[in-house]
């Protein structure tokens, strides 16, 4: 059919937007190359990695809510409320239970629950109640954080010192030299990627954000999976909590702050759409990288002051949305 | 040719190496109603597009008043009366309608809007279309024919010179067309040039002065509307004999498959009850929003409902639409591009959505889907110039054929098809209609709902036929006749009342 051109208005989604990620990632590499000799650096690197690992685990499930038309502002308090309550339940069991690996074990179900049970609340209120994704999680952003910073008495809340030493590990060892925070988030963004591009649940969110009512109509269960993206993001910034604590042992009401700003930029700058309807989530890796590669090059170099890291985060975010545009002339 | 006010002369149009238009010549003239006719993809889209602005052609050239002319874009082409109702509104929903129809171009006094002249105005405008819609209602929630009224308002309101209407009354009921065509009488007296396009040959007849048929990008022929019959223009359509449209009906029925039962959406459908039969050809007809489509979604489980709906014995919830799709029951929707098809992902994507668990778990594989496709592509024959190309670039014809397939693809016991063959192209449409009937053949049962009588007479055995929320009467055998079905849609009181239809 030569003439299959009734509403060829659109233009096919040019090739530039599929590399345009990975391009800047390797232009940023190859800029720190150049710069500062340390860049590639085996310390560097792995330092770089393990820093953007929680923005990363939490930016992988963003993915997923992004891509099924939605969206969470409420992550970065809610990982600052879940550490909050994972030292606090730690510390109360070291006194019943004496310090030991039960404790830990325990504090990590904690923090995975309570995950699963605020990205619950979300999503349940979101498809059930029928509020808008970005009220209502202004709305838990606000909850989760006040909540933190009242656990903590406007202070910090700290892990016990024979528990902090026994945690540590989790984040500052791990196999072959490569920490677990890196490990985790590559295997998380392995399965995260597999999952939205090879099973039914990626397919779906990405049909439910690009016409949920195609999607309804095509018997695919809209809530379901909606829900299911909310608690999957829940979890893991379970996930991301356990990875983290260990860092530096404590939470106060200044942890995780504008997790949630950095996690959307990073997946939008991989190509996933705002709109929803599309995502991938190898470019939200890639996005991840690019934030914090920045910051580190920053740091790194004496060019630019590294106190306009956000600004220069910022002029990315706007030209990884202008490049996202498709170029085709719409008149 | 003299007079015309707006004309194309060899104009070609290419989207990349894909030439679509091959040298059109075509001209509109003051007071003269030009029908543009042809298939899905013949080009008439891009040739009115071309026409308004919209597009600039390839090759050749536009004249406007004689003269030749390069439109900046529609701006220009709207500020010199040149104004085009699209097929899909272009109509801001969260405005009310006075807002929409000086968009743009809002009266002012001063620095401030008036809103009470531009209110007055439009309420002048829709009453001269006799439609009642309020001035001051949202968009967003008056009926799909309002919003067509709403579209021709805006065009008049513009002191259009040439008029481009694609498809005007493909949502509009007859009551409705009628309207329209005593405004379209008013504005070629006007001296309006009006360029209109439609697949009911029967109105190209009746309200155009000159015909012109497209076929793949050429101009086939063009005549005095006078000079040539509908045959004729469906011959240069699709550029061979007709045969007769409509398959041989089946008259012999199994046993009852589907049961619908006292079927209430409250506030829509009151006490709807219908038996379809197996291999049984089911029409619904009625007016647009009699409730017909309503009713369709009630017992597929789109909507809530009260009332049992039974499939083969078994009931069916209400609001379980992958339940009524495991039972076998499978229904095909009237917005195609509303609620049919994704039309930014690919045809594969579309065609296996509502079955994907059976593609594979956890993984879904690809093969399996690719096959899916290659399957559906011969059954329905269906054309795409590149299988990764987004549905949305599809002709409506060939997107109408995928959502059929994704319908089919569960293997249906049942399958409701509401308006099988809207906006569609004659040749597709007998493809379409030779496709349901091969389904009933084959021992599935059928319902069609549709607003062209031809189409419901041709293919159903028996016709239900609803009328303000409720089944008005049934019509089987040779009672199906658009009279009978007409008298009943309207309310007057049918000859065979046969609530247990």
């Amino acid at each position: 059919m030569t003439t299959a051109t009734n509403t060829l208005t659109r233009r096919p989604r040019v090739n530039l937007t599929v590399i345009a990620p990975l391009v800047a990632l390797l232009v940023l590499i190859g800029i720190g190359m150049a710069l500062n000799p340390n860049f590639l650096s085996w310390a560097n690197i792995t330092n770089v990695l393990a820093r953007s690992a929680f923005i990363g685990i939490i930016a992988i499930g963003m993915t997923f809510v992004i891509t099924a038309g939605g969206l969470d502002l409420s992550v970065g308090s809610m990982a600052a409320f879940v550490a909050g309550l994972m030292i606090l339940s730690m510390n109360m069991l070291t006194e019943s239970m004496g310090p030991g690996l039960p404790v830990i074990f325990a504090g990590i179900a904690i923090a995975l629950a309570t995950g699963l049970a605020a990205g619950f609340i979300n999503g349940i209120l979101i498809t059930r109640a029928g509020i808008e994704a970005f009220i209502l999680t202004l709305g838990t952003m606000g909850i989760y954080r006040s909540l933190v910073t009242w656990l903590a008495d406007g202070g910090t809340l700290s892990l016990g010192f024979e528990m902090r030493e026994m945690y540590r590990p989790v984040y500052y060892s791990g196999v072959a030299g490569i920490a677990w925070p890196i490990i985790v988030f590559a295997v998380l963004a392995v399965l995260g990627e597999i999952t939205m591009r090879h099973t039914a649940f990626g397919r779906h969110c990405a049909a439910i954000g690009s016409n949920e009512k195609v999607a309804r109509y095509s018997s695919v269960a809209v809530l379901r999976v909606r829900l299911a993206t909310y608690v999957l993001l829940g979890v893991l910034v379970g996930i991301a909590v356990v990875m983290y604590v260990p860092r530096l042992g404590s939470a106060s009401a200044t942890t995780g702050l504008l997790w949630e700003l950095e996690a959307i930029a990073a997946v939008i700058i991989g190509g996933t759409l705002l709109k929803g309807g599309f995502g991938r989530v190898w470019g939200t890796v890639v996005g991840v990288l690019i934030l914090s590669l920045i910051g580190n090059l920053l740091n790194l170099t004496d060019f630019v002051s590294p106190y306009l890291n956000g600004a220069i985060q910022g002029v990315v975010i706007i030209l990884a949305v202008v490049l996202q545009r498709n170029t085709g002339a719409a008149r | 040719m003299s007079g015309a006010i707006l004309a194309l002369e060899g104009v070609t149009k290419s989207f990349g190496p894909i030439e679509v238009l091959h040298g059109v010549d075509f001209a509109l003239h003051p007071g003269e109603v030009h029908a543009l006719i042809g298939e899905n993809g013949a080009g008439k889209s891009t040739t009115m597009k071309i026409l308004a602005g919209y597009l600039d052609p390839t090759g050749g050239r536009v004249t406007f008043e004689g003269k030749p002319i390069t439109f900046t874009g529609s701006d220009q082409a709207e500020d010199l009366g040149i104004v085009m109702i699209h097929q899909e509104f272009n109509l801001a929903e969260h405005l009310s309608i006075d807002q929409n129809v000086f968009l743009g171009r809002e009266l002012k006094r001063g620095l401030l809007l008036d809103h009470k002249a531009m209110r007055v105005r439009t309420a002048e405008l829709l009453s001269r279309l006799e439609c009642r819609a309020d001035p001051g209602a949202q968009v967003s929630r008056i009926s799909v024919p309002d919003k067509q009224m709403v579209e021709i308002a805006k065009a008049l309101s513009r002191k259009a010179r040439v008029l481009i209407m694609d498809e005007p009354t493909a949502v509009l009921t007859e009551k409705e067309t009628e309207i329209l065509f005593r405004q379209i009488e008013r504005l070629r007296e006007e001296g309006v040039a009006i360029l209109y396009t439609s697949h009911k040959l029967g109105e190209v007849k009746r309200i155009a002065d000159r015909v012109t048929v497209l076929r793949d990008g050429v101009m086939v022929r063009s005549d005095r509307t006078a000079d040539v019959t509908e045959d004729d223009m469906a011959t240069a359509m699709v550029g061979r004999e007709l045969s007769d449209l409509f398959p041989p009906k089946i008259t012999a029925h199994g046993k009852p498959i589907l049961v619908a039962q006292n079927v209430t959406v409250p506030g829509i459908v009151h006490d709807a009850s219908l038996t379809l039969h197996k291999g049984e050809v089911l029409g619904i007809g009625g007016l647009v929003g009699s409730g017909r489509t309503e009713l369709a979604e009630a017992i597929a489980g789109l909507r809530p409902r009260q009332g049992t709906v039974r499939l083969n014995g078994a009931e069916l919830p209400a609001g379980q639409v992958a339940q009524a799709m495991r039972a076998g029951l499978a229904y095909l929707t009237e917005d195609r591009k509303g609620a049919g098809l994704l039309l930014e992902k690919t045809l594969r994507e579309n065609l296996t959505l509502p079955l994907l668990e059976t593609f594979g778990r956890p993984l879904i594989d690809r093969k399996r889907e690719e096959a899916a496709l290659d399957r559906a592509i011969a059954d329905f024959a269906i054309k795409a110039p590149d299988r990764g190309m987004a549905v949305g670039d599809l002709s409506g014809g060939n997107q109408q054929k995928l959502l059929l397939a994704k319908t089919l693809l569960s293997d249906p016991q049942v399958v409701i098809i509401d308006e099988p063959t809207r906006g569609i192209d004659i040749g597709t449409k007998q493809q379409i209609y030779s496709l349901i009937a091969q389904l009933a053949a084959e021992g599935r049962s059928i319902i069609v709902i549709s607003s062209e009588m031809p189409e419901l007479i041709g293919l159903a055995s028996r016709v239900v036929v609803m009328h303000a929320g409720r089944i008005a009467g049934a019509l089987s055998g040779d009672a199906v006749t658009e009279r009978g079905i007409v008298g009943l849609a309207m309310g007057m009181d049918g000859s065979s009342k046969d609530h247990a239809a």
